[in-house]
């Protein structure tokens, strides 16, 4: 792919997890390494942005010197570093830019601002077998509910995104109605799993938001509040605790299926990557591989830990980068963040 | 925080010093006792400007950074973000030129800004509140009388009955409530007065020279306003 060999730092710090690694372009990923803040900020019930960045500028470096003696490399090994320069939050973000541009300044290297729904999108090429480009990309986390159209790095066209709350920020919002703390998503799926396992015979029936919108947009916020309804009905022992776990998740990944094998269908197209925290979840992973199947699809997650935000992500995207960017844009002390930041709107699309 | 005693091998050192921690941005290289300097009013510009800056001092000095001894920045107390861009500079700086890093307190920088005697240094923390601290000048440095502190201007600590110059945003925000405050104590104030990298190099050429300096990844903004939410159990 590369025709000289480039070993790039990845620096990730847009929420809540500082995530660090080196990629070589010709040996691949070489050590990563991720510290998650989660536990901190669940006793304040969400990500507070002030103290996301105060423990981002404590972990940078530790991380760095450890993955680079993970993969036995020096600093002035390094050709390139890449930060995420967005979307996220400002004061994270300034964190992994200041040190990122510094560090670049020191070692006289290129620095480059990554999109951080770039790297998402390009995470699954990090796994084998590897999809090729074009396909269509799922991004769902809980920050964002996209479809793309991928035809080539940069080459990114918005097919249908959610109109309300992420689907993970769904996950996270109903799990707290449930009483299952924050971050919650993940307890909530494992409890629906467990209630399915279970052989309960309650069953909540929820709604399907935007199933048959026309297009392939997504909603997600009704879904919590149909949730609290159904609290107000029913009294709430651990099985009807479980059973609308169940249902919550059952639409949510209907619902994504259903978009992304039209999306399939609009497009032509046979691949389909999926990308982000939600990309975890596995009710979903086994949804979208059966319905696929059924259409000649193929479907291609991410390794699990590269499913939430990580550095390798952006160390990959960094190196993909580093190719097509003129070498006159790739040196530059300015160093810039872009907490709103929408992938098609910066000259990263053609 | 104590006192520092100047060290005449000081005098060969080569240090880098940088301050974000208000709407300035300056950069300053002390080099062999002499310092030069530059400021200038960046709003929310500082990550446009900071390496630019670094990059030209270095420049006009002829001095490139593995040439210097060490990094200084101003740890706060001030602009939250402000303190991370100058630490996350510092760090990065540091880090790849394998260099030891000296962090001074704003406050401290501010009193230098003040030149001599008794100085009150106060910076606005917003929400009617200040960033507190109090010095008086010795013969080889500051002497530490009231420790940093985050407070109201009403309630600010008292210091000794005495000659003091009040100085710092703090004092051009509430000078009646200070002045109210220290009764006759603050026989003037000194309007305009911010840290900057200049003093922030002076203050930490001394600490270099006694091995004062620190690895990169210790480098730390001080923030004093610690408590910034709420957790759960306590709305």
């Amino acid at each position: 792919m590369f025709s000289h060999p480039l070993l790039v730092l990845g620096i990730e710090t847009s929420c809540d997890e500082t995530g660090v690694a080196l990629y070589d372009t010709h040996r691949g990923l070489l050590s990563h390494a991720l510290y998650s803040q989660s536990e901190m900020h669940s006793e304040y019930g969400g990500v507070v942005p002030e103290l996301a960045s105060r423990d981002h500028i404590r972990r940078v470096l530790p991380l760095i010197r450890q993955i680079l003696s993970a993969a036995g490399v020096d600093l002035a090994d390094l050709d390139a570093i890449a930060y995420t320069q967005g979307p996220g939050l400002a004061g994270a973000l300034l964190v992994g830019a200041s040190i990122s541009a510094a560090l670049g300044f020191a070692l006289n290297i290129p620095v480059l601002g990554i999109h951080h729904l770039e790297g998402h999108l390009l995470s699954p090429l990090l796994s084998k077998p590897a999809p090729a480009f074009p396909f269509v990309a799922l991004l769902v986390s809980g920050g964002h509910t996209q479809l793309m159209e991928v035809n080539g790095l940069g080459l990114y066209t918005l097919l249908g995104e959610t109109v309300d709350d992420a689907a993970g920020e769904a996950f996270d919002k109903t799990a707290k109605l449930l009483g299952l703390g924050y971050p919650g998503g993940p307890a909530l799926s494992k409890l629906a799993d467990e209630f399915v396992h279970s052989g309960h015979s309650k069953y909540f029936e929820l709604p399907r938001p935007m199933l048959h919108s026309g297009d392939l947009n997504f909603s997600f916020s009704g879904l919590k509040t149909a949730v609290l309804t159904l609290m107000h009905k029913h009294e709430m022992t651990p099985d009807t605790r479980g059973a609308m776990a169940f249902a919550f998740q059952e639409a949510v990944v209907d619902v994504l299926a259903e978009k992304s094998l039209a999306a399939l269908a609009k497009t032509g197209l046979t691949q389909l990557v999926v990308a982000g925290g939600v990309g975890a979840n596995r009710q979903l992973r086994n949804t979208l591989c059966r319905k696929a199947e059924q259409i000649g699809a193929t479907v291609f997650f991410p390794e699990f830990e590269f499913c939430t935000d990580n550095g390798a992500m952006i160390a990959f995207a960094g190196a993909m980068r580093m190719q097509e960017t003129s070498d006159q844009d790739k040196r530059t002390d300015v160093f810039t963040i872009n907490a709103r930041w929408d992938l098609e709107m910066q000259g990263l699309c053609t | 925080m104590a006192t520092v005693e100047s060290h005449s091998s000081d005098s060969f050192l080569k240090i880098l010093a940088l301050d974000t921690s208000t709407e300035y941005c300056s950069v300053a290289l002390f080099l062999n006792g002499e310092v030069i300097s530059h400021e200038i009013l960046a709003g929310q510009r500082h990550s446009e400007l900071i390496l630019p800056m670094v990059r030209q001092a270095l420049g006009e000095a002829g001095l490139t950074l593995t040439q210097l001894d060490g990094i200084a920045f101003g740890v706060g107390p001030g602009s939250f973000t402000g303190l991370r861009i100058a630490c996350g500079i510092a760090q990065g700086l540091a880090f790849g030129a394998d260099l030891p890093v000296v962090g001074i307190c704003t406050l401290e920088a501010l009193a230098q800004e003040g030149g001599g005697g008794r100085i009150i240094a106060a910076l606005d923390a917003r929400m009617s509140q200040i960033y507190h601290a109090a010095y008086e000048k010795e013969a080889h440095g500051w002497q530490l009388i009231a420790e940093p502190a985050l407070c109201s201007p009403e309630d600010a600590p008292l210091v000794p009955n005495g000659n003091w110059t009040g100085c710092g945003s703090g004092f051009d925000k509430y000078d009646q409530a200070l002045r109210a405050r220290y009764g006759g104590s603050v026989k003037r104030t000194i309007s305009g007065l911010r840290p900057h990298a200049r003093s922030i190099a002076q203050l930490a050429a001394p600490r270099f020279a006694m091995g004062g300096g620190i690895d990169p990844a210790d480098a730390m903004p001080c923030y004093i306003r610690n408590k910034v939410a709420l957790k759960e159990k306590e709305r």
